[in-house]
C-alpha cells in the first residue's frame, strides 16, 4: 500500500513516498490500533494480528490475520507466550506476506500476556527479512498485575529488541503517576492506550513529512538502531501565540520525559517540529535552545515541517535514546568483573582513614608544661569549643579531665564553655 | 466540714536534700510552719530528676517525716521546680482602649494581660510562671492599678519564666507517683525571695541568690515586681567534684572537707597548712594541702557569683539594686561567701532571713529551707486568693439557696 498524500497545496512541503503500515499484535495492539484508526491517518495501512476470534472480528482493521492452528482451538494462547512464539513461528509466511512492500512496519503491543508478547518478536523478524524497518511500540504491566507478568513482559521486550530496529516502551505504571484517585479502570486504559498512539502518530508525522529542515528516514533508523536500548518520546501540542513556550511546557511536563531528566540522560535526541504556514524562525530558535539546554551532551537531530492543517498550531514529537538505566540480567560477567578489578588497582584517594579518637593516658608532665598547655588551650579552645557545641569533653589532648559526678550528666555550656570542668583547670590556675 | 486553717505543704526535690515544710494558714491570714521534713536526695542532678525510683523514694521519706512532726496528713503540694532549662524574660502586651469615654475597665485590664501572655515559645516549652509587673497608660510608667483612669492605650509589662514541658512533667510524675496532688509548680528562685524579701526591700530593689546544690536561681526585685529571673546550672556539687578532682580524693571525702574546712576565700593563714585525713581507724592516710583546697573553692565560687553578674548586666537589671543582694540555699553557709559576692558584684551583700512567719525556729533560721518555707507563703497566697474568689460565688449561692428556700 502506498501512502496518498492527500492535499497537495503548494503551501505544504510534500510528502514522502514511504509506506506504512501498523500492526496490531494481541488484544492491547488492537485497542491501541482501534485508537489510531478513529483518529484517521491518511496513507497508513492496518492489521491486525490474534489469535482470539472474537476481538478480530470487533476490530476496524482493513487486514486481518488470524492465527490459530489445531493446538490451540480458538482459545487462545492463555496468558503463554511460548504458546504465542511458537504459533507465529509456525504461520511466518504469512506474517511476511503482511509486511511485503512496506517501508515502516509499526509494531503495536501490550506486553505480559501470551499473544502480544510472544508474536511481536517474531513478527519484527518477518519484517525485518522483507526488508522492512520494523519499530516497536509497546507497553508493560500495571504493578498490579503481578510480578509473573512484568517478567513475562520484561523478557518479551529483550526478545523484541533483539529482533526490531527499536523499541519505545511506555510502562503503564507511570501512567499510575499522572491519573486521578477516582479515574475510572477504562479511563485509565484509554489514558495508556492514547499515550502510545501518540506517539506513533508523532513518529509517523515525522517520516511521512518532508521537512523544511528534512529529517531523514535514515535518520530516525540509525537513532533507533544503534541505541539498542530505552528510547523515550514525548508528543506535545499547542496553540496561540505563546505556543512555543507551551509546547515546551507540556513537552517537559510529559511523563515519559520524566521532567527533563530523560533529556539529561539521552545520548541522541530527535525532534520534529511541525507548525502551520505561519510558523517563525524565532518559535524553532526557542524550542531547539530549550531542549539544547536539557540535554547538553546528547546528539540532537532536528527536523521541521509545514503542514496547513497546523495553521496557529505547533506540535512537537520528541524521541530520546539513552542508555538502559536498569542493567539487565544478562549482563556479561567479565564486564562487571573488569570494572571492580580496575576500581581496586586505581588508587583511592576517596578513602581517608577516619581521624583516630584515640587518647593516650596522661603522661606525667612538669607543672610548668601543663600550666603553658593550659594556657595555650584556654585561651585557642573556647572558639573551637563553641562551634562543638553539645559534644563530649575534647579539651586537653593529653590530660582527660574526668568529670566525676557530671561524667554521664548533660554538660552545661555557658558561652562555648563546659562548666562541669573544674574552673581552676579552664582558668589554668596551677596547684603546686 | 472545713476546718478554720488549711494545711500548705511546700516540697523542694533539690540536689543535696528534699525538703518538704508543712505551713498552717490561719483564718485571719497568719502563716505557721507546723512541720519540716527532709531526707538526703540521691537522685538528683543539677536540679533535675535524673534517677526517678531513687527520687521518689527520698520525697517519699521527707514526706512522712513532715507529717509526723506536724501531726497531719499530706495530701498536696507546692512543687517547686528549676533546672538550667529555665529562663525568664519580659513581654510585653498592647491593648488599645475601647471604651467611648476611655476608661479604662477591669476587661480591659483582663485583655492586655493575655495579650502579654501570648508569646512565641518554642514547642516544648511551658510557661511556668507569667508574673504581672507595670502598667503603662498612654506611655506613662509605673502605673500599679490602672482600673479607672483614663486613657487610650494600655500596656503591661510581664515576666515570663518557661522552661521544658518534659523535664518540668518529670518531676510534677514522681511527686503523683506518691499519690499526692501537685497544687501548682513555683520556680524556686522566686519561692526564696518570697521567704526572704520584706516589702520594703522589694520596693528599694534587691537580688536574691540562692546557691543550691544543683543550681544556682536568681531573683531581681525592683520597684516592688519581679524584673528578672535566671537559672545557672551551677552549684555546690561542682565545688565538690573540683575538690574531688584537684585533691585527688572520692567524691564523699571532698564533700566533707569542704563542710568542715572549706571557705570562698583565700587567706594567709591557710597558706602551708595541711589536713590530714584519717581513716576509721583514726589512722591517718592522706594529707591535703588546705591551700589548694581554698583555692579551688574560691575559684569556682568566684566564677558561679561572675555569672550571675553577666546574666544580670546582660538584663539591664544590675542599676536598681539599692537594697543589695540577699542570699540563701545551701551554698550561704560557706565561711565568707558574703564578702567573695561583695568583691564580685560591687554591691552590699548580706545571708537572707526569712520573716513574717513564725514556727519552727530553727528551720526558719537556716538558709537552706529558704526555698520550701517560701513555697508554703506562695501557697498561702494562692489560697487567699481562692478563697477570695470562692466567697463570692458562695455568696451568690447561699442567696440563690435562700430564695428557693423561701419559695
Amino acid at each position: 500500500m502506498n501512502a496518498n498524500a492527500q492535499k497537495e497545496a503548494l503551501v505544504e512541503t510534500p510528502k514522502k513516498n514511504i509506506s506504512v503500515k501498523v500492526l496490531g499484535v494481541g488484544g492491547a495492539g488492537i485497542n491501541v490500533m482501534e485508537l489510531m484508526l478513529k483518529s484517521g491517518l491518511p496513507g497508513i495501512g492496518f492489521a491486525a494480528v490474534e489469535t482470539d476470534a472474537q476481538s478480530l472480528a470487533a476490530s476496524s482493521a482493513s487486514e486481518k490475520v488470524h492465527l490459530e492452528t489445531q493446538l490451540l482451538r480458538g482459545l487462545g494462547t492463555g496468558g503463554d507466550p511460548d504458546r504465542g512464539r511458537a504459533l507465529a513461528d509456525e504461520q511466518l509466511p504469512k506474517l511476511k506476506s503482511l509486511c511485503e512492500g512496506t517501508d515502516v512496519v509499526f509494531i503495536l503491543a501490550g506486553l505480559g500476556g501470551g499473544a502480544g508478547t510472544g508474536m511481536s518478536p517474531v513478527l519484527a523478524r518477518a519484517a525485518k527479512e522483507t526488508g522492512a524497518l520494523a519499530l516497536g511500540f509497546v507497553t508493560t504491566p500495571f504493578g498490579c498485575e503481578g510480578g509473573r507478568r512484568q517478567r513475562l513482559a520484561q523478557a518479551g521486550l529483550a526478545e523484541l529488541k533483539s529482533f526490531a530496529d527499536g523499541v519505545v516502551c511506555l510502562p503503564n505504571q507511570k501512567v499510575l503517576t499522572l491519573i486521578d484517585e477516582n479515574t475510572s479502570l477504562l479511563e485509565t486504559f484509554r489514558i495508556a492506550n492514547n499515550f502510545l498512539a501518540d506517539g506513533v502518530r508523532g513518529v509517523w508525522r515525522l517520516l511521512i513529512h518532508k521537512g523544511l529542515i528534512d529529517i531523514h528516514f535514515a535518520d530516525l533508523a540509525a537513532l533507533i538502531r544503534d541505541r539498542h536500548a530505552e528510547s523515550s518520546f514525548a508528543v506535545a501540542e499547542a496553540m496561540g501565540p505563546t505556543r512555543s513556550r507551551e509546547v515546551m511546557d507540556k513537552l517537559l511536563a510529559h511523563p515519559m520525559l520524566d521532567g527533563g531528566h530523560v533529556l539529561g540522560e539521552s545520548e541522541a535526541v530527535l525532534l520534529s517540529l511541525i507548525g502551520g504556514p505561519d510558523l517563525t524562525m524565532a518559535e524553532v530558535n526557542r524550542v531547539m535552545e530549550q531542549v539544547n539546554r536539557q540535554c547538553e551532551h546528547a546528539q540532537v537531530i532536528m527536523g521541521a515541517a509545514i503542514d496547513e492543517a497546523f495553521s496557529e498550531r505547533l506540535a512537537v514529537t520528541l524521541i530520546a535514546a539513552r542508555k538502559n538505566p536498569e542493567p539487565p540480567s544478562e549482563e556479561p560477567a567479565s564486564a562487571a568483573g573488569a570494572e571492580e578489578l580496575a576500581q581496586q588497582l586505581l588508587p583511592c584517594s576517596t578513602t581517608a582513614r577516619p581521624g583516630s579518637r584515640f587518647v593516650p593516658p596522661a603522661p606525667p608532665l612538669a607543672s610548668d608544661q601543663v600550666q603553658q598547655l593550659l594556657a595555650r588551650q584556654s585561651r585557642g579552645g573556647a572558639r573551637q569549643r563553641k562551634s562543638q557545641a553539645r559534644s563530649r569533653q575534647t579539651q586537653l589532648p593529653l590530660e582527660i579531665v574526668s568529670k566525676g559526678r557530671f561524667d554521664k550528666s548533660e554538660p552545661t555550656i555557658h558561652k562555648g564553655e563546659d562548666l562541669d570542668v573544674p574552673t581552676y583547670i579552664r582558668r589554668g590556675v596551677a596547684l603546686n | 466540714m472545713f476546718n478554720a486553717s488549711s494545711i500548705i505543704v511546700g516540697l523542694e526535690i533539690g540536689t543535696s536534700k528534699v525538703c518538704a515544710v508543712v505551713g498552717d494558714l490561719a483564718a485571719d491570714g497568719a502563716l505557721n510552719i507546723v512541720g519540716l521534713g527532709q531526707s538526703r536526695s540521691r537522685g538528683v542532678r543539677k536540679g533535675e530528676i535524673a534517677d526517678a525510683p531513687l527520687a521518689e523514694e527520698d520525697v517519699r521519706h521527707a514526706i512522712v517525716e513532715a507529717e509526723q512532726m506536724a501531726d497531719v496528713e499530706i495530701r498536696s503540694v507546692y512543687l517547686g521546680v528549676t533546672g538550667g532549662h529555665l529562663r525568664g524574660f519580659n513581654n510585653r502586651g498592647v491593648h488599645p482602649v475601647v471604651s467611648a469615654d476611655r476608661e479604662i475597665s477591669e476587661e480591659d485590664v483582663q485583655d492586655v494581660i493575655k495579650n502579654a501572655k501570648t508569646i512565641n515559645l518554642p514547642a516544648q516549652n511551658h510557661v511556668i510562671h507569667a508574673i504581672r509587673q507595670h502598667f503603662l497608660v498612654d506611655g506613662q510608667d509605673g502605673i500599679t492599678n490602672p482600673v479607672g483612669m483614663l486613657g487610650s492605650r494600655i500596656e503591661v509589662d510581664v515576666h515570663v519564666v518557661h522552661g521544658n514541658l518534659n523535664r518540668l512533667q518529670n518531676a510534677i510524675r514522681t511527686v503523683k507517683g506518691l499519690q499526692l496532688e501537685v497544687d501548682d509548680i513555683v520556680f524556686n528562685g522566686l519561692a526564696s525571695s518570697l521567704a526572704l524579701l520584706t516589702n520594703e526591700q522589694k520596693e528599694l530593689g534587691s537580688l536574691v541568690i540562692d546557691i543550691g546544690g544543683g543550681t544556682t536561681d536568681y531573683v531581681v526585685y525592683a520597684n516592688g515586681i519581679i524584673k528578672h529571673t535566671g537559672v545557672l546550672a551551677v552549684g555546690g556539687d561542682h565545688v565538690s567534684n573540683d575538690l574531688a578532682y584537684g585533691l585527688k580524693v572520692p567524691l564523699s571525702r571532698a564533700e566533707q572537707l569542704k563542710i568542715q574546712h572549706g571557705a570562698s576565700l583565700l587567706d594567709e593563714a591557710a597558706k602551708g597548712q595541711s589536713i590530714t585525713i584519717s581513716n576509721e581507724l583514726g589512722l591517718p592516710v592522706k594529707t591535703v594541702n588546705l591551700e589548694h583546697l581554698r583555692r579551688i573553692m574560691s575559684l569556682r565560687l568566684e566564677e558561679i557569683f561572675q555569672l550571675v553578674g553577666q546574666g544580670l548586666e546582660q538584663a539591664d537589671a544590675l542599676d536598681y539594686l539599692r537594697a543589695g543582694v540577699f542570699l540563701c540555699g545551701g551554698g550561704a553557709h560557706i565561711p565568707q561567701v558574703a564578702k567573695l559576692a561583695e568583691q564580685v558584684l560591687q554591691m552590699p551583700v548580706s545571708l537572707g532571713k526569712t520573716n513574717s512567719i513564725s514556727g519552727l525556729k530553727s528551720a526558719l533560721d537556716q538558709p537552706e529551707f529558704a526555698t520550701a518555707i517560701g513555697l508554703v507563703k506562695f501557697g498561702s497566697f494562692q489560697q487567699r486568693k481562692r478563697a477570695a474568689k470562692s466567697a463570692l460565688t458562695d455568696g451568690i449561692k447561699s442567696t440563690l439557696g435562700q430564695l428557693f428556700r423561701r419559695v
